[in-house]
Protein backbone atom coordinates (compact mmCIF):
# COMPACT_ATOMS: atom_id res chain seq x y z
CA UNK A 1 0.00 0.00 0.00
CA UNK A 2 2.76 2.37 0.97
CA UNK A 3 5.06 1.34 -2.05
CA UNK A 4 5.12 4.50 -5.34
CA UNK A 5 6.54 3.59 -8.58
CA UNK A 6 10.40 3.78 -8.26
CA UNK A 7 10.01 7.14 -10.35
CA UNK A 8 7.34 8.41 -8.19
CA UNK A 9 9.36 7.60 -4.85
CA UNK A 10 12.18 9.77 -6.04
CA UNK A 11 9.91 13.00 -6.59
CA UNK A 12 9.15 12.66 -3.09
CA UNK A 13 12.29 11.88 -1.87
CA UNK A 14 13.57 15.12 -3.75
CA UNK A 15 10.54 17.48 -3.32
CA UNK A 16 10.49 16.73 0.80
CA UNK A 17 14.12 17.00 0.73
CA UNK A 18 14.73 20.08 -1.11
CA UNK A 19 12.42 21.90 1.38
CA UNK A 20 13.64 20.37 4.10
CA UNK A 21 17.49 21.32 3.46
CA UNK A 22 16.27 25.02 2.79
CA UNK A 23 14.68 24.62 5.96
CA UNK A 24 17.49 23.57 7.27
CA UNK A 25 19.80 26.03 5.55
CA UNK A 26 17.65 28.88 7.24
CA UNK A 27 17.70 28.02 10.82
CA UNK A 28 21.64 27.10 10.73
CA UNK A 29 22.66 30.11 9.31
CA UNK A 30 22.02 32.72 12.23
CA UNK A 31 23.66 30.25 14.51
CA UNK A 32 26.71 30.30 12.03
CA UNK A 33 26.42 34.19 11.89
CA UNK A 34 25.67 34.28 15.54
CA UNK A 35 29.02 36.50 16.18
CA UNK A 36 28.30 39.41 13.13
CA UNK A 37 24.25 39.28 14.33
CA UNK A 38 25.54 39.86 17.68
CA UNK A 39 27.52 43.43 16.97
CA UNK A 40 24.31 44.32 14.98
CA UNK A 41 21.36 43.51 16.83
CA UNK A 42 22.65 43.57 20.85
CA UNK A 43 24.00 46.47 22.78
CA UNK A 44 27.56 46.73 21.89
CA UNK A 45 29.10 47.91 24.97
CA UNK A 46 29.47 44.26 26.68
CA UNK A 47 30.68 41.71 23.73
CA UNK A 48 30.15 38.76 25.69
CA UNK A 49 26.86 39.70 26.92
CA UNK A 50 25.96 40.43 23.12
CA UNK A 51 27.21 36.85 22.28
CA UNK A 52 25.50 35.63 25.21
CA UNK A 53 22.07 37.42 24.02
CA UNK A 54 22.32 35.37 20.77
CA UNK A 55 23.21 32.35 22.05
CA UNK A 56 20.41 32.76 24.07
CA UNK A 57 18.36 33.24 21.13
CA UNK A 58 19.84 30.44 19.47
CA UNK A 59 18.22 28.47 22.19
CA UNK A 60 15.12 30.25 22.03
CA UNK A 61 15.36 28.97 18.71
CA UNK A 62 15.74 25.25 19.48
CA UNK A 63 13.56 25.20 22.93
CA UNK A 64 10.90 26.52 21.09
CA UNK A 65 11.30 23.55 18.19
CA UNK A 66 9.16 21.60 20.60
CA UNK A 67 6.41 23.64 20.61
CA UNK A 68 6.18 23.69 16.62
CA UNK A 69 6.26 19.74 16.76
CA UNK A 70 3.23 19.71 18.75
CA UNK A 71 1.06 22.60 16.81
CA UNK A 72 2.10 21.17 13.44
CA UNK A 73 2.36 17.75 14.14
CA UNK A 74 -1.42 18.04 15.34
CA UNK A 75 -2.15 20.02 12.58
CA UNK A 76 -0.30 17.24 10.04
CA UNK A 77 -2.50 14.91 11.61
CA UNK A 78 -5.92 16.27 10.89
CA UNK A 79 -5.50 17.99 7.80
CA UNK A 80 -2.48 16.47 6.20
CA UNK A 81 1.34 16.02 5.70
CA UNK A 82 1.49 18.06 2.44
CA UNK A 83 -0.16 20.99 3.32
CA UNK A 84 1.04 21.57 6.67
CA UNK A 85 5.09 21.48 5.82
CA UNK A 86 4.25 23.62 3.07
CA UNK A 87 2.98 25.92 5.64
CA UNK A 88 5.75 25.31 7.80
CA UNK A 89 8.22 25.85 4.78
CA UNK A 90 6.40 29.39 4.33
CA UNK A 91 6.76 30.10 7.90
CA UNK A 92 10.57 29.90 7.77
CA UNK A 93 10.99 31.06 4.31
CA UNK A 94 9.25 34.28 5.29
CA UNK A 95 10.97 34.45 9.24
CA UNK A 96 14.42 34.43 7.65
CA UNK A 97 13.72 36.94 4.72
CA UNK A 98 12.49 39.07 7.48
CA UNK A 99 15.69 38.77 9.42
CA UNK A 100 18.00 40.15 6.49
CA UNK A 101 15.66 43.12 6.88
CA UNK A 102 15.76 44.05 10.46
CA UNK A 103 17.64 47.50 10.93
CA UNK A 104 20.38 47.34 12.97
CA UNK A 105 20.55 48.60 16.86
CA UNK A 106 21.86 51.85 16.31
CA UNK A 107 19.38 52.51 13.90
CA UNK A 108 16.13 51.26 16.10
CA UNK A 109 17.34 50.28 19.68
CA UNK A 110 15.82 47.80 21.33
CA UNK A 111 12.83 47.31 18.85
CA UNK A 112 15.70 45.09 16.82
CA UNK A 113 16.77 42.57 19.13
CA UNK A 114 13.30 41.81 20.35
CA UNK A 115 11.79 41.38 16.52
CA UNK A 116 14.63 39.21 15.83
CA UNK A 117 14.25 37.03 18.38
CA UNK A 118 10.57 36.73 17.75
CA UNK A 119 11.51 35.95 14.13
CA UNK A 120 13.81 33.33 15.48
CA UNK A 121 10.92 31.91 17.63
CA UNK A 122 8.92 31.44 14.54
CA UNK A 123 11.79 30.00 12.78
CA UNK A 124 11.93 27.17 15.51
CA UNK A 125 8.55 26.82 15.33
CA UNK A 126 8.31 26.28 11.70
CA UNK A 127 11.37 23.58 11.71
CA UNK A 128 9.82 21.85 14.95
CA UNK A 129 7.08 21.09 12.54
CA UNK A 130 8.60 20.28 9.37
CA UNK A 131 11.52 17.49 10.24
CA UNK A 132 8.32 15.08 11.18
CA UNK A 133 5.81 15.58 8.12
CA UNK A 134 8.83 14.80 5.64
CA UNK A 135 10.50 12.35 7.19
CA UNK A 136 6.76 10.89 7.80
CA UNK A 137 5.54 11.52 4.09
CA UNK A 138 8.76 9.77 2.48
CA UNK A 139 7.98 6.69 4.90
CA UNK A 140 4.69 6.39 3.60
CA UNK A 141 5.45 6.20 0.72
CA UNK A 142 8.46 3.79 0.89
CA UNK A 143 8.00 0.31 0.03
CA UNK A 144 8.53 -1.82 3.61
CA UNK A 145 12.04 -3.51 3.11
CA UNK A 146 13.58 -0.28 2.11
CA UNK A 147 12.02 2.39 4.67
CA UNK A 148 15.58 2.67 6.32
CA UNK A 149 17.53 3.69 2.48
CA UNK A 150 14.35 5.80 1.50
CA UNK A 151 14.10 7.93 5.02
CA UNK A 152 18.24 8.42 5.18
CA UNK A 153 17.75 10.71 2.21
CA UNK A 154 15.94 13.35 4.34
CA UNK A 155 18.15 12.28 7.16
CA UNK A 156 21.26 13.76 5.20
CA UNK A 157 19.14 17.25 4.70
CA UNK A 158 20.20 18.52 8.19
CA UNK A 159 24.35 17.85 7.61
CA UNK A 160 23.70 19.31 4.22
CA UNK A 161 21.57 22.68 5.08
CA UNK A 162 24.77 23.30 7.20
CA UNK A 163 27.38 22.71 4.77
CA UNK A 164 24.99 25.37 2.44
CA UNK A 165 24.92 27.43 5.13
CA UNK A 166 28.52 27.24 5.61
CA UNK A 167 29.45 27.54 1.80
CA UNK A 168 27.11 30.37 0.87
CA UNK A 169 28.16 32.42 4.25
CA UNK A 170 32.21 31.71 2.88
CA UNK A 171 31.51 33.21 -1.02
CA UNK A 172 29.28 36.04 0.00
CA UNK A 173 32.23 36.59 2.35
CA UNK A 174 35.22 36.75 -0.29
CA UNK A 175 32.96 37.51 -2.88
CA UNK A 176 32.24 41.39 -2.02
CA UNK A 177 35.27 42.97 -3.13
CA UNK A 178 38.38 41.13 -5.21
CA UNK A 179 40.33 42.58 -1.75
CA UNK A 180 39.75 40.02 0.95
CA UNK A 181 40.04 42.48 3.19
CA UNK A 182 37.94 44.70 1.87
CA UNK A 183 35.39 41.85 1.15
CA UNK A 184 35.28 40.95 5.10
CA UNK A 185 34.67 44.71 6.27
CA UNK A 186 31.66 44.54 3.46
CA UNK A 187 30.20 41.63 5.03
CA UNK A 188 30.36 42.24 8.46
CA UNK A 189 28.62 45.70 7.43
CA UNK A 190 25.50 44.77 5.65
CA UNK A 191 27.08 41.74 3.24
CA UNK A 192 25.69 39.15 6.22
CA UNK A 193 22.17 39.85 5.39
CA UNK A 194 22.27 38.36 1.74
CA UNK A 195 22.39 34.52 3.02
CA UNK A 196 19.34 35.63 4.77
CA UNK A 197 17.47 37.39 2.02
CA UNK A 198 18.32 34.42 -0.61
CA UNK A 199 16.46 32.17 1.21
CA UNK A 200 13.58 33.69 -0.12
CA UNK A 201 14.28 32.29 -3.83
CA UNK A 202 15.11 28.82 -2.39
CA UNK A 203 11.94 28.84 -0.44
CA UNK A 204 9.40 30.20 -3.47
CA UNK A 205 11.37 26.99 -5.50
CA UNK A 206 10.73 24.47 -3.09
CA UNK A 207 6.92 25.63 -2.34
CA UNK A 208 6.68 25.42 -5.97
CA UNK A 209 7.56 21.99 -6.00
CA UNK A 210 5.78 21.13 -3.10
CA UNK A 211 2.42 22.21 -4.28
CA UNK A 212 2.73 19.73 -7.33
CA UNK A 213 2.78 16.88 -5.03
CA UNK A 214 -0.11 14.41 -3.78
CA UNK A 215 -1.09 13.84 -0.12
CA UNK A 216 0.44 10.56 1.73
CA UNK A 217 -1.08 7.99 0.10
CA UNK A 218 -1.57 6.09 3.68
CA UNK A 219 -2.91 9.34 5.00
CA UNK A 220 -5.26 9.85 2.11
CA UNK A 221 -6.89 6.25 2.55
CA UNK A 222 -7.49 7.20 6.33
CA UNK A 223 -9.04 10.39 5.43
CA UNK A 224 -10.97 8.85 3.04
CA UNK A 225 -12.10 6.00 5.70
CA UNK A 226 -12.59 8.29 8.11
CA UNK A 227 -10.72 6.72 10.46
CA UNK A 228 -8.80 10.55 10.91
CA UNK A 229 -7.73 11.07 14.73
CA UNK A 230 -9.94 13.74 16.33
CA UNK A 231 -7.36 14.65 19.04
CA UNK A 232 -4.01 13.90 17.86
CA UNK A 233 -2.61 15.38 21.11
CA UNK A 234 -4.95 13.43 23.75
CA UNK A 235 -4.04 10.26 21.42
CA UNK A 236 -0.82 10.51 21.48
CA UNK A 237 -0.05 11.95 25.27
CA UNK A 238 -3.05 10.77 26.99
CA UNK A 239 -3.25 7.29 26.36
CA UNK A 240 -0.56 5.26 28.43
CA UNK A 241 -0.22 2.78 25.25
CA UNK A 242 1.73 5.49 23.04
CA UNK A 243 2.62 7.59 25.86
CA UNK A 244 5.34 4.70 26.66
CA UNK A 245 6.54 4.91 23.10
CA UNK A 246 7.01 8.78 23.14
CA UNK A 247 8.87 8.05 26.41
CA UNK A 248 10.88 5.63 25.12
CA UNK A 249 12.09 7.10 21.85
CA UNK A 250 12.88 10.17 23.56
CA UNK A 251 15.46 8.44 25.98
CA UNK A 252 16.11 5.51 24.23
CA UNK A 253 17.04 7.12 20.99
CA UNK A 254 16.85 11.13 20.06
CA UNK A 255 18.24 12.29 22.97
CA UNK A 256 21.29 10.56 22.56
CA UNK A 257 21.58 11.28 18.78
CA UNK A 258 20.47 14.86 19.28
CA UNK A 259 24.18 15.26 21.52
CA UNK A 260 26.01 13.37 19.38
CA UNK A 261 24.88 15.14 16.20
CA UNK A 262 25.67 18.84 17.48
CA UNK A 263 28.71 18.16 19.22
CA UNK A 264 29.94 16.42 15.94
CA UNK A 265 29.17 19.12 14.24
CA UNK A 266 28.45 22.49 15.75
CA UNK A 267 30.80 21.93 19.17
CA UNK A 268 33.33 20.56 17.37
CA UNK A 269 33.27 23.87 15.18
CA UNK A 270 32.87 26.27 18.27
CA UNK A 271 35.67 24.63 19.86
CA UNK A 272 38.31 24.91 17.02
CA UNK A 273 37.47 28.15 16.96
CA UNK A 274 37.45 29.59 20.52
CA UNK A 275 39.40 27.23 22.08
CA UNK A 276 42.13 25.81 19.81
CA UNK A 277 41.74 29.24 17.79
CA UNK A 278 42.21 28.40 14.91
CA UNK A 279 41.39 31.01 11.98
CA UNK A 280 37.95 31.60 11.09
CA UNK A 281 38.63 30.49 7.46
CA UNK A 282 40.13 27.10 8.59
CA UNK A 283 37.77 26.41 11.01
CA UNK A 284 34.67 26.66 8.48
CA UNK A 285 36.64 24.92 5.35
CA UNK A 286 37.56 21.71 7.56
CA UNK A 287 33.77 21.38 8.52
CA UNK A 288 32.91 22.09 4.91
CA UNK A 289 35.30 19.25 3.72
CA UNK A 290 34.52 16.83 6.68
CA UNK A 291 30.43 17.04 6.22
CA UNK A 292 31.04 16.49 2.32
CA UNK A 293 33.42 13.08 3.19
CA UNK A 294 30.71 11.79 5.66
CA UNK A 295 27.50 12.41 4.41
CA UNK A 296 27.11 9.40 1.86
CA UNK A 297 27.32 7.33 5.31
CA UNK A 298 24.24 8.65 6.32
CA UNK A 299 22.52 6.33 2.97
CA UNK A 300 24.56 3.65 3.86
CA UNK A 301 23.59 3.57 7.70
CA UNK A 302 20.21 3.96 6.74
CA UNK A 303 20.34 1.51 3.96
CA UNK A 304 22.17 -1.20 6.13
CA UNK A 305 19.65 -0.74 9.03
CA UNK A 306 16.67 -2.27 6.65
CA UNK A 307 19.16 -5.74 7.03
CA UNK A 308 20.39 -5.67 10.05
CA UNK A 309 17.69 -3.54 12.41
CA UNK A 310 17.70 0.12 13.45
CA UNK A 311 18.52 -0.46 16.99
CA UNK A 312 22.50 -1.35 17.45
CA UNK A 313 23.72 0.71 14.53
CA UNK A 314 22.43 3.77 16.38
CA UNK A 315 23.70 2.00 19.79
CA UNK A 316 27.19 1.81 18.37
CA UNK A 317 27.49 5.03 17.21
CA UNK A 318 26.87 6.30 20.85
CA UNK A 319 28.76 3.59 22.32
CA UNK A 320 31.98 5.46 19.93
CA UNK A 321 30.85 8.68 20.84
CA UNK A 322 31.30 8.11 24.30
CA UNK A 323 34.73 6.47 24.18
CA UNK A 324 36.23 8.29 21.38
CA UNK A 325 35.16 12.09 22.29
CA UNK A 326 37.64 12.90 24.55
CA UNK A 327 40.87 11.63 23.16
CA UNK A 328 39.25 13.45 19.57
CA UNK A 329 39.39 16.76 21.50
CA UNK A 330 42.89 15.90 22.89
CA UNK A 331 44.17 15.76 19.93
CA UNK A 332 42.56 18.68 18.33
CA UNK A 333 44.33 20.77 21.71
CA UNK A 334 47.56 18.66 20.78
CA UNK A 335 47.84 19.79 17.07
CA UNK A 336 47.21 23.09 18.04
CA UNK A 337 49.54 23.30 20.53
CA UNK A 338 52.20 26.54 20.24
CA UNK A 339 54.48 25.74 22.75
CA UNK A 340 56.89 23.66 21.04
CA UNK A 341 56.84 26.80 17.62
CA UNK A 342 57.73 29.10 20.89
CA UNK A 343 61.34 27.64 21.06
CA UNK A 344 61.71 27.84 17.00
CA UNK A 345 62.91 30.81 14.69
CA UNK A 346 60.08 32.05 12.90
CA UNK A 347 60.35 32.43 9.16
CA UNK A 348 59.16 35.79 8.64
CA UNK A 349 57.52 37.95 11.34
CA UNK A 350 54.97 40.46 10.22
CA UNK A 351 55.48 44.44 11.28
CA UNK A 352 53.83 44.81 14.75
CA UNK A 353 50.27 46.23 14.69
CA UNK A 354 49.64 48.51 17.96
CA UNK A 355 46.14 49.38 19.13
CA UNK A 356 45.13 50.98 22.59
CA UNK A 357 42.36 51.18 24.81
CA UNK A 358 41.73 53.92 27.59
CA UNK A 359 40.27 51.96 30.75
CA UNK A 360 40.10 55.03 33.65
CA UNK A 361 43.84 56.40 34.27
CA UNK A 362 45.37 53.22 32.42
CA UNK A 363 45.73 52.53 28.62
CA UNK A 364 45.89 49.18 27.51
CA UNK A 365 48.30 48.55 24.20
CA UNK A 366 48.18 45.57 22.32
CA UNK A 367 50.90 44.76 20.00
CA UNK A 368 50.09 42.10 17.37
CA UNK A 369 52.47 40.40 15.14
CA UNK A 370 51.37 37.40 12.67
CA UNK A 371 54.58 34.68 13.12
CA UNK A 372 55.21 32.24 10.44
CA UNK A 373 57.55 28.90 10.57
CA UNK A 374 59.23 26.97 8.36
CA UNK A 375 56.45 24.01 7.87
CA UNK A 376 53.71 26.80 7.51
CA UNK A 377 52.24 27.28 10.71
CA UNK A 378 51.51 30.76 11.58
CA UNK A 379 49.60 32.39 14.43
CA UNK A 380 49.16 36.21 15.93
CA UNK A 381 50.82 36.97 18.80
CA UNK A 382 48.96 39.53 21.21
CA UNK A 383 51.20 40.83 23.87
CA UNK A 384 49.32 43.16 25.81
CA UNK A 385 50.34 46.22 28.35
CA UNK A 386 49.36 48.02 31.30
CA UNK A 387 50.74 51.71 31.55
CA UNK A 388 49.55 54.09 33.56
CA UNK A 389 48.35 56.85 30.78
CA UNK A 390 49.89 59.70 32.65
CA UNK A 391 53.48 58.34 33.72
CA UNK A 392 53.72 56.38 30.59
CA UNK A 393 54.95 53.81 33.05
CA UNK A 394 54.44 50.58 32.07
CA UNK A 395 52.40 48.70 35.17
CA UNK A 396 51.73 45.00 34.05
CA UNK A 397 52.36 42.88 30.81
CA UNK A 398 50.12 39.78 30.35
CA UNK A 399 50.83 36.75 28.93
CA UNK A 400 51.16 36.66 25.15
CA UNK A 401 47.96 35.30 23.48
CA UNK A 402 48.08 33.38 20.07
CA UNK A 403 45.51 33.66 17.98
CA UNK A 404 43.95 33.53 13.96
CA UNK A 405 46.28 30.42 13.83
CA UNK A 406 46.64 28.97 10.39
CA UNK A 407 47.71 25.49 10.33
CA UNK A 408 50.07 23.36 8.21
CA UNK A 409 48.27 21.33 4.98
CA UNK A 410 49.51 18.16 6.74
CA UNK A 411 48.14 19.02 10.24
CA UNK A 412 44.69 20.75 8.67
CA UNK A 413 43.95 17.17 7.00
CA UNK A 414 44.15 15.40 10.40
CA UNK A 415 42.07 17.79 11.94
CA UNK A 416 39.37 17.34 8.95
CA UNK A 417 39.94 13.16 9.32
CA UNK A 418 38.80 13.94 13.07
CA UNK A 419 35.95 15.81 12.38
CA UNK A 420 35.05 13.54 9.44
CA UNK A 421 35.43 10.47 12.57
CA UNK A 422 32.40 12.75 14.69
CA UNK A 423 29.97 12.73 11.63
CA UNK A 424 30.53 9.12 11.21
CA UNK A 425 28.92 8.26 14.50
CA UNK A 426 26.45 11.18 13.70
CA UNK A 427 25.60 9.63 10.32
CA UNK A 428 25.42 6.84 12.49
CA UNK A 429 22.61 7.67 15.32
CA UNK A 430 20.82 9.86 12.58
CA UNK A 431 20.99 7.73 9.29
CA UNK A 432 18.67 5.42 10.32
CA UNK A 433 16.35 7.06 13.26
CA UNK A 434 13.98 8.69 10.95
CA UNK A 435 12.64 4.83 10.09
CA UNK A 436 12.74 4.04 13.22
CA UNK A 437 10.67 6.34 14.49
CA UNK A 438 8.07 6.17 11.65
CA UNK A 439 7.78 2.47 12.76
CA UNK A 440 6.95 3.51 16.00
CA UNK A 441 3.78 5.04 15.75
CA UNK A 442 0.13 4.43 14.21
CA UNK A 443 -0.63 6.59 11.08
CA UNK A 444 -3.44 8.33 12.20
CA UNK A 445 -1.33 9.95 15.40
CA UNK A 446 2.52 9.68 13.46
CA UNK A 447 2.99 13.58 12.85
CA UNK A 448 2.67 14.34 16.19
CA UNK A 449 4.21 10.85 18.33
CA UNK A 450 7.55 11.19 16.56
CA UNK A 451 7.73 15.17 16.05
CA UNK A 452 7.86 15.56 20.23
CA UNK A 453 10.70 13.16 21.18
CA UNK A 454 12.51 14.22 18.05
CA UNK A 455 12.68 17.90 18.61
CA UNK A 456 13.22 17.26 22.50
CA UNK A 457 16.20 15.10 21.69
CA UNK A 458 17.37 17.32 19.20
CA UNK A 459 16.18 20.59 19.87
CA UNK A 460 16.56 20.70 23.59
CA UNK A 461 19.11 18.11 24.59
CA UNK A 462 21.30 18.87 21.26
CA UNK A 463 20.73 22.23 20.91
CA UNK A 464 21.75 23.21 23.94
CA UNK A 465 24.58 21.22 23.50
CA UNK A 466 27.13 24.20 22.77
CA UNK A 467 25.57 26.37 25.19
CA UNK A 468 25.91 24.07 28.14
CA UNK A 469 29.57 22.67 27.46
CA UNK A 470 30.47 26.78 27.47
CA UNK A 471 29.03 26.74 31.30
CA UNK A 472 30.89 23.93 31.76
CA UNK A 473 33.91 25.32 30.87
CA UNK A 474 33.12 28.78 32.76
CA UNK A 475 32.59 26.49 36.21
CA UNK A 476 35.53 24.96 35.76
CA UNK A 477 38.18 26.81 33.78
CA UNK A 478 40.97 24.46 34.55
CA UNK A 479 39.89 21.18 32.11
CA UNK A 480 39.10 22.43 28.51
CA UNK A 481 37.70 19.18 27.85
CA UNK A 482 35.04 19.60 30.57
CA UNK A 483 31.95 20.68 28.28
CA UNK A 484 32.31 17.58 26.46
CA UNK A 485 31.08 16.06 29.97
CA UNK A 486 27.70 16.96 28.79
CA UNK A 487 27.17 14.73 25.44
CA UNK A 488 29.24 12.37 27.28
CA UNK A 489 26.78 11.75 29.81
CA UNK A 490 23.55 12.13 27.94
CA UNK A 491 24.99 9.77 25.18
CA UNK A 492 25.52 6.95 28.18
CA UNK A 493 22.25 7.24 30.24
CA UNK A 494 20.58 6.91 25.97
CA UNK A 495 22.80 4.40 25.26
CA UNK A 496 21.76 1.97 28.37
CA UNK A 497 17.94 2.99 28.05
CA UNK A 498 17.97 2.19 24.56
CA UNK A 499 20.25 -1.43 24.57
CA UNK A 500 17.51 -2.23 27.53
CA UNK A 501 14.94 -1.21 26.39
CA UNK A 502 14.55 -0.95 22.49
CA UNK A 503 13.51 -3.73 20.07
CA UNK A 504 15.76 -4.43 17.30
CA UNK A 505 12.97 -5.37 15.20
CA UNK A 506 11.92 -3.77 12.13
CA UNK A 507 8.27 -3.25 11.92
CA UNK A 508 7.14 -4.79 8.68
CA UNK A 509 3.74 -2.69 8.01
CA UNK A 510 3.46 1.04 8.88
CA UNK A 511 -0.23 0.96 7.56
CA UNK A 512 -1.72 0.35 10.98
CA UNK B 1 16.03 -9.40 30.71
CA UNK B 2 12.36 -8.17 31.86
CA UNK B 3 13.35 -8.13 35.06
CA UNK B 4 16.43 -5.95 34.37
CA UNK B 5 14.08 -3.65 32.44
CA UNK B 6 11.65 -3.43 35.63
CA UNK B 7 14.59 -3.29 37.99
CA UNK B 8 15.79 -0.21 36.28
CA UNK B 9 12.97 1.49 36.38
CA UNK B 10 13.78 2.57 39.76
CA UNK B 11 16.53 3.98 39.22
CA UNK B 12 14.73 6.54 36.15
CA UNK B 13 12.76 7.20 39.26
CA UNK B 14 15.47 7.77 40.76
CA UNK B 15 17.77 9.61 38.66
CA UNK B 16 15.24 12.05 37.51
CA UNK B 17 14.65 13.92 40.93
CA UNK B 18 18.34 13.30 41.51
CA UNK B 19 19.45 15.65 38.36
CA UNK B 20 17.20 18.10 38.99
CA UNK B 21 18.45 18.59 42.84
CA UNK B 22 21.43 19.15 41.28
CA UNK B 23 20.71 21.45 38.58
CA UNK B 24 18.63 23.74 40.77
CA UNK B 25 21.97 23.14 43.28
CA UNK B 26 24.44 24.55 40.70
CA UNK B 27 21.72 27.36 39.12
CA UNK B 28 21.09 28.81 42.79
CA UNK B 29 25.06 28.56 43.11
CA UNK B 30 25.87 30.16 40.12
CA UNK B 31 23.54 32.90 39.63
CA UNK B 32 25.27 33.75 43.44
CA UNK B 33 28.41 33.93 42.14
CA UNK B 34 27.10 36.23 39.29
CA UNK B 35 24.45 37.73 40.17
CA UNK B 36 23.64 39.26 36.55
CA UNK B 37 20.53 39.20 34.32
CA UNK B 38 22.15 37.06 31.97
CA UNK B 39 23.25 34.67 34.31
CA UNK B 40 19.82 34.06 35.63
CA UNK B 41 18.34 33.60 32.65
CA UNK B 42 20.50 30.78 30.97
CA UNK B 43 19.85 28.96 34.13
CA UNK B 44 16.28 29.66 35.03
CA UNK B 45 15.53 28.23 31.09
CA UNK B 46 17.49 25.10 32.09
CA UNK B 47 15.77 24.94 34.89
CA UNK B 48 12.01 25.65 33.49
CA UNK B 49 13.25 23.25 30.11
CA UNK B 50 14.45 20.26 32.18
CA UNK B 51 11.68 20.18 34.45
CA UNK B 52 9.12 18.96 32.90
CA UNK B 53 11.95 16.24 31.07
CA UNK B 54 12.61 14.88 34.20
CA UNK B 55 8.98 14.36 35.16
CA UNK B 56 8.79 12.41 31.92
CA UNK B 57 11.73 10.16 33.15
CA UNK B 58 10.24 9.47 35.89
CA UNK B 59 6.88 8.01 34.16
CA UNK B 60 9.44 6.69 31.91
CA UNK B 61 10.94 5.09 35.00
CA UNK B 62 7.34 4.28 36.46
CA UNK B 63 5.82 2.60 33.20
CA UNK B 64 9.10 0.02 33.22
CA UNK B 65 8.16 -0.88 37.08
CA UNK B 66 4.85 -1.43 36.52
CA UNK B 67 5.78 -4.13 33.49
CA UNK B 68 4.89 -1.99 30.49
CA UNK B 69 8.19 -2.82 28.19
CA UNK B 70 8.19 -6.20 29.22
CA UNK B 71 8.83 -8.53 26.33
CA UNK B 72 6.86 -11.76 25.62
CA UNK B 73 9.62 -14.72 24.93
Amino acid sequence: MATSSPKGIWKVIGASSVGTLIEWYDFYIFGSLATVIASKFFPQSNPTAALLSTLATFAAGFIVRPFGALVFGRLGDLVGRKYTFLLTLIIMGGSTFAIGLVPSYDSIGFAAPIIVLLLRLLQGLALGGEYGGAATYVAEHAPPGRRGYYTSWIQTTATLGLFVSLGVILLVRHGLDSNTEISIQKFNDWGWRIPFLVSIILVGISIYIRLKMNESPLFARLKSEGKVSVNPLKESFGHKTNLKMVLLALFGATMGQGVVWYTGQFYAQSFIETVCKIDFEQSRTMLIWAILFATPFFVVFGSWSDKVGRKWIMMAGMLLAIIFYRPIYQQFLHLSDTAVYQTQAPVTVSEPHKSTDHINEYTIVTTSVVKTFADGFAYTQKNRDTVATHTSQLVMSSTPVFTEKKLPAAVYWKFVFLIFVQVIFVTMVYGPIAAFLVEMFPTRIRYTSMSLPYHIGNGVFGGLTPFIALLLTTINAGDKLVGLMYPIIISLVCLVIGTVYLSNKIDPDVND
Amino acid sequence: MNQLRKWMGLLWMLLAPLSMFYLCKTALHQIALHPVTDTKIQWGVFVIVFIPIAIGLCIFGWYAWKDEYKRQM
